[in-house]
């Protein structure tokens, strides 16, 4: 933590906060409409079916979780690495990991088909479950990074600064490879069922969560008048690059392994060739906007200021992002299980071909609405507490000089 | 119509597949049984969905027409060995795995296994998180996409369950064959045995030790309890 550094809350009840949270407000009025149609009519309103079962709310959910635990890795530079210029950005960082969780997981269960049922998720455990461990791990996330914030807060509390951050920092990542693992030991999909699944999941939530974390940094220092130096958006954006990398070098491992395996060549063959809007997301949209094209931005030529040029990448790496968990969840299911490998196989219950799936408008809205949350905590949580930084550095108009 | 060669067919059948006698109430299922079936997909004509239509009765599966979010409990999957041309039918429900793959990922233990075997859902504590249906490879579950009429009362249904064959748990705990067997024996060519693995006196035993029978994935090592002839 920097000793210089003064924080200060958002003043509420200006036209601006008040604009925002009408917005994020109708957002999540939206949603819970959503929320009551699909419980109501049940989830045949959906685009899900008994073959594409997980649909855009996982997209989102997915999303939002792994960039929760990404979001942290700011405060874990600072904390666990001593890395003296990040601490300042310490307690957003541990804020939005919490209010991504929570936006996260506030999808996730509304998408259930009986989310009622949420008491018995948390009173019946099934411990060779990984989902019934992830949800040990997401509250446990919740409470660690809340001591981890305190810690961050409270002087008083300095000696437990060090072990909260460790804490957290571990528990990001075995959350992280809990997420991966939901997908990494489903043994009959073709898809997944690669241990790769628990490292890619790591490098997506490093990436994703610091594009999130840089956005909300941005815009909140820009809504509310704070000074932000080149020199931060600079670091951000390098280390947002090197993130990027990472993701694509881990989902390369994935490709590669999975046309290594024996028999796996038609579902790779589906998602890299021929799968219509799943392959043209994994490549125009994961691996080019959200790869190629922010790596570009962040080590390439300088058209723009450097916070302009982290904007624009982070903006690339959530819809990127987005696009990839698409590929994984829907291209994964699309392809058909293989019941009777090296045969063809056709039933009255879609055996044997690729199932169709397009999301309706209320799971697109149930999945804004996980965003809104997330948002509607960020902006409350630097409302009532001193999280953000009075200014960091100074700005310059021109990017000379600080690549 | 029943005709005359198929009330000998199923006389016949009837005799060589009866189960068991019923379990007496109030006396739990034992790992004593491992109930399962044996198909003969030589005896399983393409056409024939008698298996499917009894079950759907059976369970009172109406359906409301729309078959990609209807449920399906057992249906019948035309196979063709693209290199000889060779086709069959063959019908799919759960497999009632040794090692069930749904019962490992349930988060809170609703999907279960007795101890004879029979895989099922307790659907009071099912949360509809449907990662049973992602991690079966037999795609051997259905969701209860909305509300669901005319029900039978020994298969309530709910909306926002998942939901799957039971090998007609109620009907052998009574000492009686499942649904699709039965009709199968009686309508068509008796192409399903039922039985208990476990017991080496039953037909089904000493079919599987004398005959060559197959696994669907047996790759994937979850030991099913149905075992196919002829594909």
């Amino acid at each position: 933590m920097s000793s210089t550094t003064t924080y200060t809350q958002v003043r509420p009840y200006t036209r601006g906060w008040l604009a925002l949270m009408a917005a994020l407000g109708a957002v999540i009025a939206v949603a819970l409409g959503a929320v009551f149609h699909m419980e109501h009519q049940g989830h045949w309103v959906t685009g899900m079916t008994n073959q594409v079962v997980w649909g855009l709310p996982h997209v989102f959910a997915v999303f939002l979780i792994v960039a929760a635990s990404g979001a942290l890795n700011v405060a874990s530079i600072g904390s666990v690495f001593g890395r003296q210029e990040y601490q300042p950005l310490g307690r957003l960082s541990s804020l939005l990991a919490v209010a991504l969780l929570a936006g996260g997981l506030a999808v996730l269960v509304l998408d259930l088909g009986r989310p009622d049922r949420l008491f018995v998720a948390m009173t019946h455990f099934n411990f060779k479950s990984i989902f019934a461990w992830n949800v040990i791990l997401y509250s446990g996330f919740m409470a660690v990074v809340a001591v981890y914030l305190w810690t961050m807060m409270d002087w008083t509390r300095k000696r437990f600064y060090k072990p909260a951050a460790l804490a957290a920092f571990g528990w990001r990542l075995i959350l992280t490879t809990g997420t991966g693992c939901i997908f990494g030991f489903l043994a009959a999909r073709e898809a997944y069922g690669a241990a790769v699944m628990a490292p890619l999941f790591i490098a997506m939530s490093f990436a994703y969560g610091l594009a999130v974390f840089i956005l909300v940094l941005s815009v909140s220092f820009k809504m509310t008048r704070r000074p932000l130096g080149d020199e931060v958006s600079t670091r951000l954006l390098r280390l947002l690059g090197l993130f990027v990398a990472a993701n694509l070098y881990f989902t390369a491992l994935l490709h590669v392994t999975q046309l290594y395996f024996a028999g796996r060549s038609g579902v790779e063959s589906f998602i890299l060739l021929q799968g219509g809007l799943h392959t043209t997301l994994f490549w125009v949209g994961q691996v080019g906007l959200g790869g190629i094209l922010p790596l570009v931005i962040a080590y390439g030529g300088c058209g723009h200021a450097p916070r302009k040029r982290a904007m624009m990448a982070s903006i690339l790496v959530v819809l990127g992002g987005l696009a990839q968990v698409w590929v994984i969840i829907i291209g994964g299911q699309a392809w058909p299980l293989d019941l009777f490998p090296g045969m063809e196989a056709s039933s009255t219950f879609a055996d044997g071909h690729v199932h169709d799936y397009a999301p309706s408008a209320w799971e697109t809205m149930l999945g804004l609405g996980g965003v809104a949350i997330a948002l509607v905590i960020t902006t409350l949580g630097v409302t009532a507490l001193r999280l953000l930084p009075a200014g960091l550095g100074e700005t310059t108009s021109s990017c000379a000089g600080h690549k | 119509m029943i005709n005359r060669r198929h009330l000998l067919l199923a006389s016949g059948a009837i005799l060589i597949a009866a189960p068991a006698a019923a379990r007496e109430a109030g006396k739990p299922a034992t790992a004593a049984q491992r109930w399962g079936l044996l198909i003969d997909t030589g005896k399983c004509g393409a056409e024939c969905t008698i298996c499917v239509e009894a079950c759907k009765a059976e369970m009172g599966l109406a359906g409301h027409d729309r078959p990609r979010t209807d449920a399906q409990y057992i249906r019948k999957v035309n196979v063709k060995d693209p290199a000889t041309g060779a086709g069959h039918s063959v019908p799919v429900m759960c497999q009632h795995c040794a090692k069930p793959a749904c019962v490992d990922v349930c988060p809170t233990g609703a999907s279960m296994k007795r101890a004879d075997g029979i895989v099922l859902v307790d659907r009071h504590i099912c949360i509809g998180c449907r990662y049973c249906m992602m991690a079966c490879p037999y795609k051997a579950r259905s969701f209860a996409h909305e509300e669901q009429t005319g029900q039978q009362p020994h298969l309530p249904r709910g909306k926002g369950t998942v939901e799957g064959c039971t090998l007609c748990v109620h009907r052998i705990d009574e000492g009686r064959l499942p649904a699709c067997a039965e009709a199968c024996a009686a309508k068509a060519k008796g192409a399903m045995l039922f039985g208990d693995l476990n017991d080496p006196k039953s037909e089904i035993a000493q079919r599987v030790a004398r005959e060559a029978t197959t696994r669907i994935r047996a790759d994937l090592g979850l030991e099913p309890a149905m075992r196919y002839q002829g594909i």
